[in-house]
């Protein structure tokens, strides 16, 4: 997994709450048994007219020159809530995204950001409504700075928020961590709990059919 | 020290405490489908591994498949049957039980999982899907995992997780006639919000939730996502443990006299705590139907469709401005000015027995058909419901009243690019989730019970049963 520690860069505002990961990437764009291949239906239902021809949507801010190459994601309450599919994630990193910044989150979207190396950070309402106000004055020079390390966001004029941090996904992210690798390095605890439980809740272990 | 059932079913299950507040916990039961399972197994493999416990996986065919009769591996949804194919093959090499599409006991996941004894009270279940959280009316552990999660389980048997809070919804008062499991929830859903459980795990209790049998409390389960929460749960009663003799999966003999004992001990303790407590009164609350494009969007179905003038803040009202203009729908009207161009009955929130027969009864009291130009599906959640249904005809009901008579799976709940109600269609439906295109791009789903969408099918309009 690729580490955060700081990151500086612009920001896209996309203001609204309960972004849902059915818009994020819509079923019908997960087209094939694959992790990649995912920018185009990223916000397909928003950055399109016509999803099928591809028309651009010019109203939708990740379309919009202004905000080329953003890599920060500035939205309201509950983002990425709805289905679990990692898909979500997925696509935004594919597209070069590197935080989402928003009141709160989808619980599942919030696990499975931080295993793909996308920081989810969250923000009371007036500081994420003043940033959005101010990078989108001039997207390109107001870039926002974020340190995982300080747990700060940086923001110009506006000075710096301080955000909450689970201290596991923080070490996780900030090292890059393979989960997998380090549960399998404490595989004698969970044979242990298997020698016990399968005493106290015997009809858990099915017998292999 | 009295524990909730939250903390019950968490202790036993906590192999290592990593962090103050993180746990390395056992899962006991792990479950895939065809959208995602094969991409969990491939990542698996390619990283050199195995999937530990074989004996504990399963995998379904439900949410690609097509739900017509006479269906193969062939899909309406472009591409769907390389994931069938590719899951089938994963499953083979990885030495786990597929539920395959020819199988008499397919069906949706968490229809499945119950049904067949795979997911039993007090075990941990997790699967690549949001609404895994299902389980928790049978008073087990389930919650969504993206892929990545999905492999540690895999691999590993556990999972690191964050410890939720505990929050518990106590429920109040009689509503009104015809009021079921599902409007129970939806009421939920619009009186906290959809953010209203974010960070906790939900006992849901209280006389309205101890009435209820394993089925409808699993449709009240079902939705603890769209509170945003971790998961949701009920303390199983008698009737939800009785329910369990006999499957196939369920321990039987000695075993199961012990299974019975500790089952009934994982209800709530008196005097257990909470890190929160939130009381509804339901006194009077009739039937809910969403006018809106997220599932806090409802409203009693007489009541007349909000106003944003009154929305409770900005982000609101410009949300409920976007939905009503989505939605195609006027501030201060009826629903009932409404015609309908589709109902659908399914969804792992609403398509077991009890569902379709509260939709048959009705169809059946009324003598009701499916009004002219209403399309009406009935999609039945597994091969066994589909089997237990016809055998008591409420297949010929259905049929006899205009409602298509499918096959098992996930079917319209959402769009993957092959069946669509089509843009514009106004559907009235029992699933899950209301947001935009999810059923068909533009096209407006409103969330209902069973009974208002077979209602609703017979009047042609957005309407509830005649209390």
């Amino acid at each position: 997994m690729r580490p955060f520690t700081e990151h500086m860069g612009i920001a896209i505002p996309l203001l609204r709450d309960n972004i849902d990961t059915d818009t994020i990437i819509p079923s019908r764009e997960m087209k094939a048994v694959s992790k990649t291949g995912l920018t185009d239906g990223l916000f397909a239902p928003w950055r399109y007219t016509d999803a099928t021809t591809r028309s651009l949507n010019t109203e939708f801010a990740l379309n919009q020159d202004i905000y080329a190459g953003g890599t920060i994601l500035i939205s309201g309450r509950n983002f990425g809530c709805g289905s679990s599919r990692e898909h979500a994630v997925w696509a935004l990193a594919e597209f070069g995204f590197r935080a989402i910044i928003a009141q709160s989150f989808g619980a599942i979207f919030k696990n499975n950001a931080v295993r793909n190396g996308i920081l989810p950070i969250e923000l009371r309402s007036p500081e994420v409504e003043a940033l959005a106000d101010w990078v989108s004055l001039r997207p390109t020079e107001h870039r926002l700075t974020i340190s995982l390390i300080d747990q700060t966001v940086t923001a110009g004029p506006l000075g710096t928020s301080r955000f909450e941090m689970d201290p596991d996904a923080k070490k996780m992210l900030i090292n890059g961590l393979d989960e997998i690798g380090l549960t399998e390095q404490i595989l004698s605890d969970i044979e242990d709990f298997e020698a016990r439980d399968s005493l106290a809740r015997p009809w858990i272990y099915l017998k292999d059919r | 020290m009295y524990k909730n059932i939250f903390e019950k079913i968490w202790q036993a299950h906590e192999v290592k405490r990593l962090s103050e507040t993180q746990s390395l916990l056992y899962i006991d039961r792990i479950f895939l489908h065809e959208r995602t399972g094969s991409l969990a197994l491939q990542g698996l493999t390619q990283a050199g591994r195995v999937v530990r416990r074989k004996e504990h996986t399963f995998c379904t065919m439900d949410h690609i498949v097509d739900t017509y009769p006479g269906r193969s591996d062939d899909t309406e949804m472009p591409s769907g049957k390389e994931f069938i194919i590719a899951t089938r093959k994963a499953s083979e090499e990885a030495g786990i039980h597929l539920f395959d599409i020819a199988d008499p006991d397919q069906g949706i996941v968490h229809i499945i999982s119950p049904e067949l004894g795979i997911a039993l009270p007090g075990t941990t279940i997790i699967c690549p899907d949001s609404h895994t959280c299902t389980l928790g009316g049978i008073g087990a552990m389930g919650w969504g995992v993206g892929s990545t999660e999905a492999e540690h389980a895999l691999a590993t048997s556990t999972l690191r997780v964050n410890r939720p809070k505990t929050l518990r919804i106590h429920y109040e008062g009689t509503p009104c006639q015809d009021f079921s499991a599902k409007d129970l929830i939806l009421h939920t859903i619009r009186t906290l919000g959809t953010a209203g459980g974010s960070g906790y795990g939900i006992e849901f209790s209280g006389k309205a939730i101890d009435n209820l049998g394993p089925e409808a409390r699993m449709t009240v389960c079902n939705m603890a996502v769209e509170l945003s929460a971790f998961t949701g749960l009920i303390g199983p009663n008698q009737n939800v443990i009785d329910w369990f003799a006999g499957r196939d999966y369920a321990p039987f003999e000695a075993q199961a006299s012990d299974a019975r004992a500790y089952w009934a001990g994982l209800i709530s303790d008196v005097g257990a705590s909470f890190d929160r407590e939130i009381s509804i009164d339901l006194t009077d609350v009739k039937p809910q139907i969403s006018w809106g494009t997220s599932p806090e969007h409802c409203i009693n179905f007489d009541s007349k469709i909000p106003d944003p003038k009154y929305a409770p803040d900005k982000t609101r009202h410009d949300a409920w401005v976007r939905a009503l203009e989505y939605m195609a729908l006027k501030p201060n009207t009826s629903l009932q000015n409404y015609p309908i161009q589709a109902a659908f009955i399914g969804s792992c929130t609403n398509s077991r027995l009890t569902d379709l027969k509260a939709a048959a009864d009705y169809l059946q009291r009324t003598g009701g058909r499916v009004a002219k130009g209403v399309k009406a599906i009935c999609v039945p959640g597994s091969g066994r419901v589909k089997r237990a249904a016809e055998a008591l005809e409420l297949d010929q009901i259905f049929i006899k009243a205009g409602f298509e008579w499918r096959e098992p799976g996930c079917s319209m709940c959402f769009y993957a690019g092959g069946e669509s109600f089509g843009a514009g269609a106004r559907i009235v439906s029992t699933t899950n989730r209301n947001f935009e295109g999810r059923q068909g791009l533009g096209a407006r789903t409103h969330l209902a019970s069973p009974i208002t969408v077979a209602a609703s099918a017979c009047a042609g309009y957005l309407c509830g049963a005649p209390l």
